[in-house]
């Protein structure tokens, strides 16, 4: 399945939450706000590395530019444009958006 | 919207259902049923009765479904089903027994 | 000739007779916004339609499920009572993430209805079987 989370490691815990219930094989899309957990040296790092080992870890692409990030993306996460969302929900069965 | 008996006024929206909960009365459910061409007899007390006694426990008017159900449970089986509610509320049980029962129209009631 | 128009006793089958299965994610606190009590009225519609239906609860979500609450000081409608009535509408899974009711120094026991408690890898398991989830 999909899980899609949307807001910022450092204000809400939904990753946290999403990361705790996500099963092994899963994947793992950031988008806008949550985009900055995939990013290089900030809080919630060492918690997308490690979730990495057992998703797949992507973020949208100008989720990051908009927000001067996409150079600090981290190497474990996979960056998508809107096709490539498209195609993530479309080849996934179950998507779980954690509001 | 209102109307008024014996000097009580009684706060109305546009589709004629009690705006407070806490106004209703007998008199209210006899005007109320007068408006919609329903003659209250023991049988439609029992169901609006029912319906106060619903709502007082789970602050919602129960869907149609829910209603003939546990009405079945509780009067027994000729009366827990629609035939027999929609002969006692042609309107339908629901949205014409609420309004003369004062409740809020059920939820997913369009 | 007209046939009896008068609507049946039992739910309505679901659009092409299929039966699906609809999870409801529920994750706020109930007063502080809309979503617990929109998350509700939509189970509550939605139980029309004879899906299999369940209902989880995660995070702050599990608050809303606490007894005893008394709202008149904050003049909002306590619509707590209305989970007592999912029964009735046959919606008879409610699961509640063991985790956060730790991490609230809750137990099953401070609920106002029976709910099955689930680790949070159970719960992620249960999604992944799941045809819809919906989250509020």
């Amino acid at each position: 399945m999909l899980h899609i989370v949307n807001k910022s490691p450092q204000e809400r815990s939904t990753l946290e939450s999403c990361l705790r219930v996500a099963r092994p094989g899963s994947a793992l899309l950031l988008i806008e706000d949550a985009v900055y957990a995939a990013t290089r040296g900030n809080a919630a790092a060492e918690k997308v590395r490690e979730a990495a080992q057992a998703l797949k870890v992507y973020a949208l692409a100008p989720d990051l530019e908009a927000r001067g990030m996409k150079d600090a993306a981290m190497s474990e996460v996979t960056l998508v444009d809107y096709g490539g969302f498209v195609d993530l929900v479309a080849g996934h069965a179950v998507v779980q958006s954690w509001l | 919207m209102a109307f008024e008996l014996n000097g009580k006024v009684y706060e109305t929206d546009e589709e004629g259902y009690l705006v407070n909960l806490a106004d209703w009365d007998e008199d209210a459910a006899k005007y109320i049923a007068g408006v919609e061409n329903v003659e209250m007899t023991e049988n439609h007390w029992e169901v609006v009765n029912f319906l106060r006694e619903y709502y007082n426990d789970y602050q919602i008017a129960p869907a149609v479904r829910v209603l003939t159900k546990e009405i079945g449970k509780k009067l027994g089986a000729e009366k827990g089903n629609s035939k027999y509610l929609y002969e006692l509320f042609p309107y339908g049980p629901a949205k014409q027994a609420c309004k003369i029962a004062g409740l809020p129209k059920p939820t997913g009631c369009v | 000739m007209m046939t009896d128009e008068i609507p049946g006793d039992e739910p309505a089958g679901p659009p092409g007779g299929k039966v699906k299965k609809f999870m409801f994610v529920n994750r706020k606190a109930p007063y502080g916004t809309i979503y617990a009590l929109e998350g509700l009225e939509v189970v509550l519609i939605s139980a029309a339609f004879s899906q299999d239906v369940s209902m989880v609860f995660l995070d702050d979500g599990v608050y809303e499920l606490v007894k005893g609450q008394q709202t008149k000081g904050i003049e909002i409608k306590n619509f707590s009572p209305t989970y007592r009535a999912l029964d009735g509408y046959d919606v008879e899974k409610l699961y509640v993430e063991r985790e956060s009711l730790d991490a609230r120094g809750l137990t099953e026991a401070n609920l106002i209805v029976p709910v099955q408690v689930l680790s949070a890898m159970e719960m992620g398991e249960l999604m992944q079987q799941q045809d819809v989830i919906i989250g509020f």
